[in-house]
């Protein structure tokens, strides 16, 4: 089971350390876990009145946890994530390996695009002069280098990072059981 | 209630789309829009789309999750509609409706009974094709309801499209489905008709400039499932100038999706060529990848080719994963030499062979060149039409259009457009007359939605803020009658054809049927033969034909009661009287000698088919 669990986490911040290039995008995983947006199914303003949520007795943190699951299960559902993640992909030739993963890439983007909107945190450009206000979150500026002094500082931009502005996933399965269900067994009937 | 909205609605063979506009600021285009129509795009996920995927998929109770289907104004729906619907049948294909419209018009089947899905096993409960339309059409009804319930759509003024080569039948059923889904006030408006009223929509008052009294304009409709064409006269009236629909193509079911898996073909050809398995599940990813290579292709003319990747089914996926390549010459091959080939105007289409135990099934086009088919619309369409003097026609009689309009998601391919306008250049050249350039190819836009859009102008135009183009009878109409010979055994009695409706007829007239009187016996019903022909268009009210080739099909039966109090048994003379109704449907009436008692006959459609 913990087998299980920390290969699951282990696929869920490769994803976005592979993404992003961050060394450990917290925000992120934090953001996912706790949606900072209302979660609705679908979007806009002309829609019939949004479908009422089925009633759960859940904590949230029971929420959260099936909100990871959930998205790992899009990932998998729309780019075979998981599936890719949990091959041994060491025997292939990187030409096998690369038409594999343009295909993935293109639709764990595409997914990514449709469900979270993602934005930098600060938006400048890479390797350019910046200040450091006063006051700033330390969970969303990391200082690196020669830090001394207090802020404001000027430093030069080295990663602009990644923020979720807006996250709509869809409900959730009404069953518990169904919550733990990253992709579904396929039996094909003959 | 009076209405507030004018709805056009595209019923399409592979996807439907709805636009709208209010009727107080409706005029000369203006405040069309598109109306978004929430589905389900996966289990337990609702979202907007402009167009409604025409498939319906009818689930097993442990098909989805429990509660997974939940809709915003349905917990619990029975049948899938849309996306989800066309995801989940490509995996379970017995449970799938798909091209409903399709067998709403072919008659060899019985269109009002549960014959869909087609050969799905015993235990699904099948819809019949009309009841398939009418789901579609009840969901637009409830989406359109649930966002304006004060406005329900049952009671707007609603525009329905159907193809121009629909007969009288498919459009009769059409009605019926739109009845069934609640909207009893639906005008019924031809497909091409409705993407020329969209360009009209789009041009406002340019159009004026841009077409001149003697022109003839080709609309050139090839959808996901149909190709349909129709001709367009431009006349002078009272000084101003005036549109004519004056012919109608041939039922032709060919469009998109077999293109794209005439590519997933090729395809699949070339990776069992490799060694590598294909089977069910690799064809259908074929498919939709064809579909997105092709797009690309089509769309970065530069590019000679784009990756198909069939990623390995189970926990194998990089082991597994085949990998090939979509040539441009692939796309040039299969799409512009298979389907758009540069033929003469005289070559036309295979015919569909008639094998007596065939198995039944849709009559797809058995000639997938659908510059044949256009080049026999041209040249067999016009023939003796009551417009000929009308329609610019070169020196062997081909009809050559001034000017063509595209419309239909195939025609999206700019490289497939000039295909077409190089064919038919080439045609125009031997036929004697100058080349279309560019500015004769009329601008369309949003071929996907052009259709419900144009269908919303028509419904403004119906109330004098737009131009209206006039368009008759789409086909000629026949009774049957028996000859009185003395009858042979074994042999039926020869059928002579009653012209009831000559081609051409106008929206909103009536005619009686000349010097003929049919004794009927009052009480029990009568049946008249009827029969629809898209080539004769010479005949008139009133004539009798007795050989016709294959150029007259018989349709449903007409099954009339003459009820009349006190007179049972009595055998009643009458005469017919026709009519082509404004929401574009005809009418066929018996009437006694002094006029004062109506019948309507009524198509049968029941009892045909098996």
């Amino acid at each position: 089971m913990i087998g299980f669990w920390t290969r699951l986490s282990f696929a869920f911040r490769s994803f976005f350390a592979i993404l992003s290039n961050a060394e450990t995008p917290q925000d992120v995983a934090s953001a996912l876990i706790n949606p900072v947006a209302e979660v609705t199914p679908g979007s806009g303003t002309a829609a019939p009145s949004a479908a009422p949520r089925s009633k759960t007795v859940d904590t949230p943190v029971a929420e959260s946890v099936d909100r990871a699951v959930q998205m790992l299960g899009l990932l998998q559902r729309d780019g075979r994530l998981i599936d890719f993640l949990a091959e041994d992909v060491t025997p292939f030739p990187d030409a096998q390996l690369g038409a594999a993963v343009r295909s993935i890439h293109t639709s764990c983007r595409q997914l990514l695009e449709k469900y979270i909107e993602l934005g930098p945190v600060i938006d400048s450009e890479e390797d350019q002069p910046v200040t450091v206000p006063a006051g700033f979150d330390p969970a969303a500026i990391k200082l690196v280098g020669n830090v001394t002094g207090e802020p404001p500082l000027r430093g030069v931009l080295r990663h602009r990072g990644w923020r979720v502005k807006k996250v709509t996933l869809p409900s959730l399965p009404q069953s518990a059981t169904g919550r733990a269900i990253v992709a579904p067994a396929e039996v094909e009937i003959l | 209630m009076d209405s507030q909205f004018i709805i056009g609605i595209d019923l399409g063979t592979t996807n439907s789309a709805m636009a709208r506009s209010r009727i107080e600021d409706a005029g000369d285009g203006n405040g069309i829009e598109l109306v978004n129509i929430p589905q389900l795009v996966n289990p337990n996920e609702v979202a907007e789309r402009t167009l409604l995927p025409s498939f319906l998929y009818i689930p097993l109770d442990l098909d989805f999750p429990k509660g997974s289907l939940q809709l915003p104004w349905d917990a619990d729906p029975k049948l899938v509609i849309g996306e989800l619907a066309r995801k989940r049948g490509a995996e379970s294909p017995l449970r799938l409706v798909a091209s409903a419209k399709s067998w709403l018009s072919y008659a060899a089947v019985n269109r009002s009974a549960p014959i869909l899905p087609w050969q799905a096993p015993e235990d699904v409960a099948k819809l019949s094709p009309v009841d398939a339309s009418s789901q579609y059409l009840s969901y637009l009804r409830t989406v359109w309801d649930s966002s304006h319930p004060e406005q329900p759509l049952s009671a707007q003024d609603v525009l329905l499209t159907v193809p121009a080569s629909f007969d009288e039948e498919a459009r009769e059923l059409t009605l019926r489905a739109a009845q069934q889904a609640g909207l009893h006030h639906v005008t019924l408006l031809e497909e091409p008709q409705a993407a020329f009223y969209a360009w009209l929509a789009a041009q406002g008052d340019a159009w004026r400039k841009q077409i001149k009294v003697g022109d003839l304009i080709l609309v050139c409709d090839v959808g996901g499932g149909t190709t349909d064409f129709s001709l367009i006269t431009v006349s002078e009236e009272n000084g101003d100038l005036a549109l004519k629909r004056v012919a109608v193509g041939d039922h032709i079911l060919l469009g998109g999706d077999n293109m794209d898996l005439a590519l997933a073909r090729l395809l699949q050809q070339r990776l069992q060529d490799d060694g590598h398995r294909i089977d069910t599940h690799h064809l259908l990813g074929l498919w939709h990848q064809s579909r997105v290579a092709k797009e690309f292709l089509f769309e970065h003319p530069q590019k000679q080719k784009h990756d198909i990747t069939l990623l390995g089914k189970g926990r194998k996926l990089v082991g597994g994963t085949i990998k090939t390549e979509l040539m441009r010459e692939d796309v040039d091959r299969v799409l512009l030499e298979g389907f758009f080939p540069n033929v003469q105007s005289d070559e036309v289409p295979l015919r569909q062979r008639r094998i007596g135990f065939q198995e039944l099934g849709l009559p797809y086009a058995a000639d997938p060149a659908v510059t044949k088919h256009l080049a026999r619309f041209l040249s067999q369409q016009v023939q003796n039409s009551p417009e000929a003097a009308n329609i610019r026609r070169g020196r062997n009689g081909l009809a050559c259009p001034t000017h063509i309009l595209f419309n239909g998601g195939v025609m999206k391919a700019a490289a497939l457009r000039s295909r077409v306008v190089e064919v038919l250049n080439h045609w125009l050249a031997q036929e004697g007359f100058e080349a279309l350039g560019a500015a004769r190819v009329l601008d369309s836009r949003d071929l996907d939605h052009a259709v419900a859009r144009g269908a919303a102008y028509y419904g403004q135009a119906r109330r004098g803020q737009g131009v209206r183009i006039r368009s008759g009878a789409p086909r000629t109409y026949y009774v049957g009658i028996e000859s009185a010979m003395p009858s042979v055994p074994g042999m039926e009695a020869p059928l002579k054809a009653l012209c009831v409706v000559p081609f051409g007829m106008e929206e909103g007239t009536e005619a009686q049927v000349p010097s003929r009187e049919f004794g009927l016996v009052v009480g029990e019903p009568a049946e008249f033969r009827f029969l629809s022909s898209t080539i004769r268009k010479q005949d008139h009210i009133g004539d009798v034909l007795e050989n016709w080739g294959t150029e007259v099909e018989e349709i449903s039966p007409l099954e009339v009661t003459l009820n009349v109090d006190g007179a049972q048994g009595a055998i009643l003379p009458v005469r017919l009287e026709s009519r082509v109704t404004e929401i574009g449907t005809l009418e066929l009436w018996c009437v006694s000698r002094d006029s004062k008692q109506r019948w309507k006959l009524e198509l049968n459609i029941r009892d045909q088919g098996e």
